[in-house]
């Protein structure tokens, strides 16, 4: 029901997946890396604007029948895809406001630590805590 | 008290008139325990064997005392199987934490722990819970009995050994976990060990020569060494903490370990109050040959405000983790409570302080005056730090102290930045809260003014300001206000500001300013990065150093602070004596310029508006034409 991912700029190779449940996995991983292109496309169009903290949230980047996803893009060119469930109606788009801002931050904080490069795989406890933490906030 | 029944094990012991029941496993170890104390079939157990076997309970003296009196045996003269089972329970029981009374050996307890002497190292006593436990008490047991019988030499070549795993007890063993945790080969930190490790030693050996008394022979940790040594206070906080940490706290930090991690600090960075930073920190730990998954984890766990660098807590929590895992046990998945920098850094006062009792602990000495002031002004700071006013007596106050203090005069307001910067930082809002406004930030002064407008009424930053003195930079503002009108909104009048000419009495409000929104609770932490950034760049002038450092906005508000801290403090203490009075006149001054300069402003931008409004006329005039010519040259519409 809902899937969050991370992917870094160059390659956009993925540095962290997790899916809550967990079957129809697959199905969740080709949804986020098609919406990766419609990621790049917002990116490409914002171009010149500065970045704000408030545009790095680039919204419902699309929505299909079952799903929506969202995107949300930090200053380094990393992206965060989030997909939910679209029969979830409770969620709300100050929720997935935060909950991205609480991926960012974690995630700054995984940055913090001098024994991680980026570009690695997020192997973090504290990392895996918060995200689940909050996917099962959500569903 | 009354004798169990003599010969053969008995299923209950009685004790004072009540009957204490023993398991069937408590029974079989009791039993073997006796046997060994006495092994021609006697009725009672040899002094000194019992008296080893006590020892090797790793329990201060007072407590084997006590037990000896409960049990009965100094009554009686002798360890009967009665006292001795008796004795066995108790020793379970200090050794759980119980206090030593009949009472508490009435419930089940876990068997009794003794160490492995050095003739017996395959015989493991305990449960195998405590498995771990027993790993780090053996090397501790085989050097305490190196160590009765090597007085002369002291314990000099101790430190010298690597340290193998600790499971191997040969002579040339590793020193304890407790003592010398792990040298990964940092050579120098060795020389400093010994001359700290060897006179403690030197200082436990005349204990150990009386004789006699089975005080005297019961085994003293340094710990407890150095209890016996100075007043009572320390043993009493040191059995919790020394029986804690080999019962079941291996998180705990002693007195030695602590030593250890603070000389290693040093030697990465000698200001003690300052930070290690990451790159160093992996450097140093890397040579731990951990891998770096596992580094990695600890460095989240000991990082806890997560930024990037260690502080002295952390730094020896994070070095403790390291040895802990060297020795065998797993990582927590979070941060135990002994090892939190709030725990470590209370409780390095009092340690310290003691210490300085020792001769051997000179060393420490010299670092533990600016660990005290340190803490102790953490707490006053930390107390004021909300309430802005006060900060500005704390500091004038600080100032003073500084010159009458005793030592580390210009220490003092580095370490006060550093508090005020690090006790800003432990708020637990301010954990994620300021970071984010820092890395979000952009260098741009058009964002700055966006995210002063964001908050709720820019008017109140005046009103933060306490009604001080205020000015306007006139020319800053059209230009933002051009900027702004283009991109379409009109930005907030920038905060009330000192004025140019009175800059020396302004300089240290506005500086105070900057200081206390530093310390303001993190909800407003973006207002403030904006208000001074806003603050700085109105005062170009005046304030050259200041804004070069504003400039990279990206770095981290320590350098930021450093210099305005450093000419805040200067300045109040050039002017210590200023008068209120005077103060309060030039600000109402300062703010009547303020108010009429913001009234200008304000025609300035009525009058841009309207002029703005007649374009906008003129364009939908134009418009509207258009589109009637329009109108009339399409052919007729279609249906």
């Amino acid at each position: 029901m809902e899937t969050g991912i991370i992917c870094h700029r160059p390659q956009n190779y993925p540095l962290y997946i997790r899916s809550v449940p967990t079957e129809n996995e697959l199905k969740f991983h080709y949804t986020v890396h098609t919406s990766l292109d419609v990621v790049d496309e917002k990116i490409s169009a914002m171009g010149k604007a500065m970045v704000d903290q408030r545009e790095l949230y680039l919204g419902l980047l699309y929505p299909t029948e079952d799903y929506k996803v969202y995107g949300y893009v930090t200053n380094s060119k990393v992206k965060f895809v989030m997909v939910v469930d679209s029969s979830n109606t409770a969620l709300r788009d100050n929720e997935i406001r935060s909950m991205f801002r609480k991926l960012h931050n974690s995630y700054t904080d995984i940055m913090c630590n001098p024994f991680y490069n980026p570009g690695d795989r997020i192997h973090s406890r504290a990392f895996d805590n918060m995200v689940n933490s909050m996917m099962m906030q959500v569903c | 008290m009354e004798q169990g029944p003599a010969g053969g094990p008995a299923a209950a012991v009685a004790a004072a008139g009540v009957l204490v029941p023993l398991s069937e496993s408590e029974q079989q170890r009791y039993s073997e325990l006796f046997s060994r104390c006495c092994p021609p079939p006697e009725a009672a157990a040899g002094g000194s064997s019992v008296g080893e076997l006590f020892r090797a309970s790793q329990l201060p003296p007072d407590t084997l005392h006590q037990i000896t009196e409960v049990c009965g045996a100094k009554r009686v003269g002798y360890f009967g199987p009665a006292q001795f089972y008796i004795a066995l329970k108790l020793i379970a029981a200090a050794q759980s934490g119980f206090p030593v009374r009949i009472e508490s050996i009435k419930n089940e307890l876990p068997l009794p722990r003794f160490m492995a002497l050095k003739n017996d190292s395959e015989v493991r006593y305990g449960t195998p819970a405590e498995l771990h436990g027993v790993k780090f008490q053996t090397p501790h047991a085989t050097l305490e009995k190196n160590s009765y019988k090597r007085t002369d030499e002291g314990d000099k070549q101790e430190p010298k050994s690597p340290p193998m795993s600790p499971i191997c007890s040969p002579p040339a063993s590793p020193s304890t976990y407790q003592r010398i945790p792990l040298t990964y080969g940092y050579g120098k930190s060795r020389s400093g060990l010994e001359q700290q490790h060897g006179a403690p030693y030197e200082v436990r050996h005349p204990t150990h020569q009386q004789d006699g008394s089975s005080s005297g022979n019961y085994g003293a940790k340094p710990a407890l060494a150095c209890s016996t040594l100075s007043r009572s206070l320390s043993v009493e906080r040191e059995q919790p903490d020394s029986s804690a940490h080999y019962s079941d706290d291996p998180w705990r930090i002693t007195e030695e370990q602590r030593d250890y991690y603070v000389n290693q600090f040093k030697s990465l960075q000698p200001d003690l109050n300052s930070f290690i930073s990451g790159s160093v920190a992996k450097n140093f730990f890397t040579k731990s040959k951990l891998p770096i998954p596992e580094l990695s984890h600890i460095w989240e766990l000991s990082d806890v405000d997560c930024d990037g660098a260690l502080t002295l807590p952390e730094f020896c929590a994070a070095f403790h983790l390291v040895v802990a895992r060297k020795n065998g046990y797993q990582l927590p998945e979070t941060l135990p409570e002994t090892l939190l920098p709030d725990y470590l850094q209370a409780a390095s006062l009092k340690p310290l302080r003691e210490c300085a009792l020792f001769d051997s602990y000179s060393e420490p000495l010299p670092g533990s005056q600016p660990t005290r002031d340190f803490s102790r002004m953490e707490k006053t700071s930390a107390e004021e730090v909300s309430d802005n006013s006060a900060l500005i007596k704390d500091m004038s106050k600080d100032d003073k102290q500084a010159p009458k203090g005793s030592s580390a005069v210009k220490a003092i307001p580095k370490e006060f930045q550093h508090l005020t910067v690090k006790t800003a930082a432990q708020e637990p809002h301010a954990l994620k809260a300021r970071p984010r406004s820092r890395s979000y930030s952009s260098t741009s002064i058009e964002d700055a003014m966006k995210k002063g407008e964001e908050p709720p009424t820019p008017p109140p930053r005046p009103q933060k300001s306490h009604s001080r003195a205020s000015s306007l930079d006139l020319n800053k503002i059209f230009q933002q206000n051009t900027q702004a009108v283009r991109s379409g909104w009109l930005p907030p009048p920038p905060p009330a500001l000192p004025p140019r000419p009175s800059v020396s009495q302004t300089e240290q409000v506005s500086e105070v300013e900057l200081h206390a929104q530093m310390n303001r609770p993190p909800s407003q932490t973006e207002e403030n990065s904006s208000a001074k950034k806003e603050v700085v760049l109105a005062q170009p002038p005046s304030k050259p150093a200041r804004r070069k450092l504003r400039t990279e906005v990206q770095g981290l508000e320590t350098p930021e602070l450093s210099p305005t801290i450093n000419v805040t403090s200067s300045l109040p203490a050039a002017k210590s004596h200023l008068p209120v009075q005077k103060q309060s006149s030039k600000q109402k001054r300062a703010i009547q310029t303020a108010i009429r300069k913001n009234k200008e402003a304000n025609a300035v931008l009525a009058r841009l508006n309207s002029e703005l409004q007649q374009q906008l006329k003129e364009v939908h005039k134009e418009r509207i034409a258009l589109e009637t010519q329009l109108e009339q040259l399409r052919p007729v519409t279609v249906l």
